[in-house]
């Protein structure tokens, strides 16, 4: 096909210059960070509770509410994390939303439309690993399965329907996968369990099956 | 033939259809491309199995060109 194309990649990038490149690199150095924050809430409430609780077993409920900060505050980043799939009620009329993913199915495969059909969310296989994307939030679930990036982004238009919002930032994700992750804002980075439980009971079928495609993508890596 | 629609409040709607020998089609199908990109809209094309690309002049030989509008973080 003779197109002329744009090589800069996502002209949104413009409006977050500031950003560096979102790159294989930078997210291992994000998924080290966010696990050193989570480590640096966790262990001086576990610690501090031990230590009270041997000092004085007395202060055995403060050692627990001690303990139920540390489990607390990992819960409420992964919440804030899985928020950004967090199925919201459509404005729009029913007719625009049924011509919307009828557009939307016409850019996926089957897998793809079947899935979106259950869950709402879209899977979309990328070079950074396998990508969940929603109305207004993106999952991006690293090769092998084990962490999953949460990120907001979103057209900025409120009021279109959820098909057309999905199908910007898949159309937006198809052609500059790192741009798409630089323009996103990160809202957690962590363990995949533990945005899964703080998920809607009907998206965890599609982070379940992003996990899956994200081990075959760390098997052809590994081969 | 091939489509030019924009994603829009009505789920989408068709700005122009036109096929390479009808001049008169490709001239308005241009015309129409130039004022989506004047109002903020961007052309994308699906260039294969998960691949697409932005175009800044209208693909003759696409079959479907979609207007987008620009996505920001939350």
């Amino acid at each position: 096909m003779a197109v002329e194309t744009l090589g800069e990649g996502l002209p949104e990038r413009q409006v977050v210059h500031w950003r560096p490149i979102v790159d294989e690199q930078r997210l291992n150095r994000t998924a080290a960070l966010w696990t050193a924050t989570t480590t640096a809430h966790v262990v001086p409430f576990i610690g501090a509770g031990a230590l009270l609780f041997a000092v004085q077993p007395l202060a055995l409920p403060v050692t627990l509410a001690s303990f139920a900060h540390a489990w607390v505050i990992p819960e409420l980043y992964a919440h804030r994390g899985a928020n950004v799939v967090k199925p919201k009620r459509s404005k729009a009329p029913a007719g625009a939303e049924r011509v919307s993913v009828g557009l939307l199915g016409d850019l996926v495969g089957h897998e793809a439309r079947d899935l979106h059909a259950r869950t709402g969310l879209v899977l979309e296989r990328g070079d950074l690993g396998v990508w969940l994307v929603g109305p207004a939030g993106a999952l991006l679930v690293r090769p092998g399965g084990r962490r999953v990036h949460c990120y907001c982004v979103r057209v900025n238009d409120p009021d279109l329907p959820s098909g057309d919002r999905i199908a910007h930032l898949l159309l937006a994700l198809r052609s500059d996968e790192r741009g798409f992750a630089t323009v996103a804002n990160l809202a957690f980075s962590g363990a995949r369990w533990r945005v899964r439980r703080r998920l809607d009971a009907s998206l965890r079928p599609a982070l379940d099956a992003a996990a899956r495609s994200a081990r075959a993508l760390d098997r052809r890596a590994i081969a | 033939m091939s489509r030019l629609i924009r994603m829009d409040h009505t789920g989408h709607t068709t700005l122009a259809e036109w096929t390479a020998d009808d001049p008169q089609a490709v001239e308005a199908a241009v015309r129409a491309f130039r004022d989506e990109l004047d109002q903020g809209y961007f052309g994308m094309v699906s260039t294969g199995e998960g691949q697409a690309e932005q175009v800044r002049e209208l693909p003759l030989d696409a079959e479907l060109v979609i207007m987008r509008l620009p996505i920001s973080g939350g």
